[in-house]
C-alpha cells in the first residue's frame, strides 16, 4: 500500500530536521543572509548536524524582482555552508518553497545525496511584491486590482457555483488568526481577534475583506531531509515522506477552471496514489494548505478532494477544519496569518512534517499519523504537494 | 541567432526601476559606516586570512564570523580592464580601468574603478589609493574611486571594534533594468485592430478555441494559431469584484468594478472595468459593450447594452 514501492527501487526521504524563523513584517536587524542562517542553523540543530553533514542545498524564493537581488542563491551560498558542494536554486512563484522541497527530496529518493539542506525564504520589507507582479508593460493596459482583484473573481465564481453563504471566507480567517495564537513564530498574534471583527473588517476587493487577506512578512523555513541511515541517527522522530507530486499549467488557457484547477486535481490524485490513499478525508489526520485568501480554504478542500464539489465549504461551516475538528486545516495559522512569499510553501510542509513528528507545540493535532503540505502560485498554475507519515513508508 | 524584427511588429522601450532597501546586518553595517569614516574594514576567517570587503560566514567552515580589522586605504592592482564608455550610474564619468585592488593587510581584493589617462597607465602591481568622496554616507560610493600611489607597500591588518557613532544600518539600492520590448505578431496585429475600435482574437486550428488577446499559439494544443476572427464587440460578465482600494498611478475613482468579460464569439474572458451602471448593481450575466475615448489604444469600459441577462449555462464554463 505504500507510495515508495521496493520497485522502484527509491530511497525512503525523512524529514530530521526543520527550522524556521519568527516571522514579521520587517527584520532590519540582519541581512538576507542572516535571515535564511537563522533558519538553517535551527534546522541543523534540531536534526543534531553540523554543516559538514550537509551534502547540498536546495534553495528557492519568489522572484527575484522582489528584493531586486538578482540570483541572491549565489551570495547566500557562505551562509548556508554551501561552498564546495552542490547548490541549486528553485523558483515556481508562490508555490517556489514546496517545489524546493520536494526538489531536495528527489535527490534523496535518488539517492544522488545521502543529506540535503532545503530552504526557502523572503525578506519582503525590502522588496515591493505588487510592484514585482505588476510590471507596467508597453501597449498592455494596466493591471487594474492587483493581487487581491486577481483572486477575488474567482471567489465570487466559487460562491456562485457552490451557493456558499457568504460568511464562510470570514470563518477561516477567524480560526486561521485563532491557530496562529498558538504558533510562536507565526506573523499575526491578533490576541483580540473576534469573528465579529473579521466582518466588521473593509471589503478591499469584494467579496474578499482586508482581514481575509494574508500579511506580508519577513521570513525563511528550512528543513533537513535524509535518508534511511540519516533517519536512524536521527535524535527525534523523523517525519517520512509518502508521496511528492508538482503539477503546472498555463496561467489563462480556453478552458481553464479557476475555482478547481485540473493541474491541482492532478497533482492531488498523484501524491495520493504514491501514498496509497484512497479516501483522503478519513485517511489524512491534518492538513497545511495554502490559503492566501480565506475563501480558498473551501476551494482547496475540494479541488484537493476532501470534500465532493460544492461540498467545501460545508466543512469550514461545521467546524471540520478547525483545531479540533476531524480534519484540522492549518493548525499553523497558515499563509493568512504568516506571508514570506517564498517561503510559504515550505512552512505548509514543514508544518505537516511537524505534526507527524509530534513536534508543532501548542497547534499539535493529537495523534497525527499522516498530514498533506500543500502549495499554490502564478495564476493558480503551479501546485507541489507532499503526504508524509510518522512510520517510515512500508517496502 | 535573433533575426531581424519585422518593421510591422511594434516595439517600444520598458524601463523597471525600483529602489530597493536593504537591511546590512553587523558586519555589511560595519563596513559601510567605517567607510563614511575613511575606515576600511575586512574580516578574519577561522584559517586567518583577511576578507574585505568583509562577508558575514566563512567561506570554508560556514561558521559565523565577526573579528573585524583595519586595513589599509593603498594597495596593489591585482588585475585590471579598461572601460573606454563608461554607462550611466558608474564610478566615473570618463573613461577609467576597473581593478581589482588588494588593500594592504588584506588577503583578497575589492573592486572598484581607477581613475588614470588611458590604459597605459594602468598595470597589474601598481600602487594605487582610495580618493575618498567628498560627502560620505555610508555606502561603497563613499570610497569615489582609486588613484595611483607612489608609496611602498606596507601595513598588516589591525584589531577593530566595528563600532562607530550612529551606524548605517540600512541602504536604498536602486535598480534599473533598460528593455526594448516586442510583443509580438499575434499581439501587435491585435493591438492594431482596436485603432479600428475592433477586437480580434485568433483560433485553435486543432481545438477550435478563439483567443482573446491572442498569444499566436494555442497552450492547450501547443500549436500556432493564424486564423483571425472578430469577436464582440457585446459580451457577458461572467466574474467580478468591486475595488474599493485605490490603486497608484490609476486614476480611476473607487468603488469600480473590476470584470472578467467573455465577448461573444471568445472562448476565454477578457478583463476590464465596468461603469455606467451602480457598482452594486453589477452581476454575472449582465450584457455589456465596450465604451470607447478619443483615440484611446483599448475600451475606457464596458456599460450594459440593455439587453436581458445571459443565462448561467450559457458561460459557466467561461467563469
Amino acid at each position: 500500500m505504500s507510495g515508495v514501492r521496493s520497485g522502484t527501487g527509491k530511497e525512503p526521504v525523512a524529514v530530521v530536521g526543520i527550522g524556521q524563523t519568527r516571522h514579521v513584517a520587517a527584520r532590519r536587524d540582519v541581512s538576507i543572509a542572516g535571515l535564511v542562517r537563522e533558519a538553517a542553523q535551527r534546522a541543523l540543530e534540531d536534526a543534531e548536524l553540523r554543516w559538514a553533514d550537509v551534502d547540498a542545498v536546495v534553495i528557492g524564493k519568489a522572484p527575484d524582482f522582489f528584493e531586486g537581488v538578482m540570483m541572491p542563491e549565489l551570495y547566500l551560498a557562505d551562509a548556508l555552508g554551501a561552498v564546495g558542494k552542490p547548490m541549486l536554486r528553485v523558483h515556481t512563484a508562490g508555490s517556489v518553497g514546496g517545489s524546493t522541497a520536494l526538489v531536495a527530496a528527489n535527490l534523496v529518493a535518488g539517492r544522488v545525496h545521502g543529506t540535503v539542506l532545503t530552504l526557502a525564504f523572503e525578506k519582503q520589507s525590502e522588496s515591493n511584491a505588487m510592484w514585482g507582479l505588476s510590471l507596467p508593460i508597453p501597449f498592455q493596459q494596466p493591471l487594474l486590482a492587483g493581487a487581491g482583484g486577481f483572486f477575488a473573481p474567482h471567489v465570487r465564481a466559487y460562491m456562485r457555483r457552490t451557493g456558499a453563504p457568504d460568511t464562510v471566507g470570514s470563518l477561516v480567517a477567524y480560526k486561521d488568526r485563532r491557530n496562529a495564537l498558538k504558533n510562536p513564530y507565526a506573523h499575526l498574534h491578533e490576541q483580540d481577534i473576534t469573528l465579529e471583527k473579521v466582518q466588521a473588517s473593509p471589503m478591499l476587493w469584494d467579496p474578499i475583506r482586508y482581514s481575509e487577506t494574508c500579511p506580508s512578512s519577513d521570513g525563511a523555513c528550512a528543513m533537513v531531509l535524509t535518508d534511511r541511515a540519516g533517519a536512524r541517527r536521527s535524535p527525534r522522530p523523523p517525519a517520512w515522506m509518502h508521496g511528492g507530486a508538482m503539477r503546472s499549467e498555463p496561467t489563462l488557457f480556453a478552458g481553464k477552471d479557476f475555482v478547481s484547477p485540473q493541474a491541482g486535481k492532478d497533482c492531488a490524485a498523484d501524491v495520493y496514489r504514491q501514498a496509497g490513499i484512497t479516501d483522503p478525508r478519513r485517511d489524512i489526520d491534518a492538513v497545511e494548505m495554502y490559503v492566501p485568501f480565506s475563501w480558498y480554504e473551501p476551494m482547496w478542500l475540494e479541488n484537493l478532494g476532501f470534500a465532493a464539489e460544492g461540498e467545501g465549504w460545508k466543512l469550514t461551516e461545521s467546524g471540520v477544519t478547525e483545531l479540533d475538528g476531524d480534519l484540522p486545516v492549518n493548525m499553523s495559522g497558515g499563509v493568512l496569518s504568516t506571508n514570506p512569499i517564498g517561503a510559504s510553501g515550505m512552512i505548509r510542509f514543514a508544518e505537516a512534517a511537524l505534526q507527524v513528528r509530534g513536534q508543532a507545540g501548542e497547534h499539535q493535532i493529537d495523534g497525527a499519523r499522516r498530514a498533506l503540505g500543500h502549495a499554490y502560485g502564478g495564476g493558480s498554475q503551479f501546485f507541489s504537494m507532499w503526504l508524509v507519515g510518522a512510520e517510515p513508508p512500508t517496502t | 541567432m535573433a533575426s531581424a524584427p519585422s518593421p510591422e511588429v511594434l516595439r517600444a522601450p520598458l524601463v523597471l526601476e525600483f529602489p530597493f532597501t536593504r537591511s546590512l546586518g553587523p558586519v555589511q553595517s560595519a563596513f559601510l559606516t567605517g567607510l563614511r569614516e575613511r575606515t576600511v574594514l575586512g574580516v578574519k576567517t577561522e584559517d586567518g586570512r583577511t576578507l574585505v570587503p568583509p562577508v558575514e560566514y566563512d567561506p570554508v567552515s560556514a561558521e559565523e564570523i565577526r573579528d573585524l580589522v583595519e586595513v589599509g586605504a593603498a594597495g596593489t592592482v591585482t588585475t585590471w580592464a579598461w572601460n573606454h564608455e563608461p554607462r550611466r550610474g558608474q564610478p566615473l564619468d570618463t573613461p577609467f580601468a576597473w581593478v581589482l585592488v588588494k588593500l594592504d593587510g588584506a588577503d583578497t581584493s575589492l573592486l572598484h574603478a581607477l581613475d588614470v589617462p588611458g590604459p597605459d597607465a594602468v598595470r597589474t602591481g601598481m600602487r594605487v589609493r582610495i580618493r575618498w568622496a567628498a560627502e560620505r554616507i555610508g555606502a561603497i560610493t563613499d570610497i569615489a574611486c582609486f588613484e595611483a600611489d607612489d608609496g611602498p607597500a606596507g601595513g598588516g591588518a589591525r584589531p577593530h571594534s566595528g563600532e562607530f557613532g550612529d551606524p548605517v544600518t540600512g541602504i536604498v539600492a536602486l535598480a534599473r533594468l533598460d528593455y526594448t520590448y516586442a510583443p509580438g505578431r499575434a499581439q501587435t496585429a491585435y493591438i492594431k485592430a482596436l485603432s479600428e475600435q475592433k477586437t480580434v482574437g485568433e483560433r485553435c486550428p486543432s481545438c477550435r478555441k478563439v483567443y482573446v488577446p491572442p498569444r499566436g499559439a494555442c497552450p492547450t494544443c501547443g500549436v500556432a494559431t493564424a486564423e483571425r476572427v472578430e469577436v464582440g464587440p457585446r459580451g457577458t460578465v461572467t466574474t467580478y469584484c468591486i475595488v474599493n482600494i485605490k490603486a497608484k498611478n490609476l486614476d480611476i475613482e473607487v468603488p469600480y468594478v473590476y470584470a472578467h468579460i467573455a465577448l461573444d464569439g471568445a472562448d476565454l474572458a477578457l478583463h476590464a472595468r465596468i461603469a455606467g451602471i451602480p457598482y452594486d448593481q453589477v452581476r454575472m450575466g449582465l450584457r455589456v459593450e465596450p465604451v470607447w475615448t478619443e483615440g484611446a489604444r483599448f475600451p475606457d469600459h464596458y456599460r450594459p447594452t440593455g439587453e436581458p441577462d445571459a443565462d448561467y449555462d450559457t458561460y459557466k464554463e467561461l467563469v
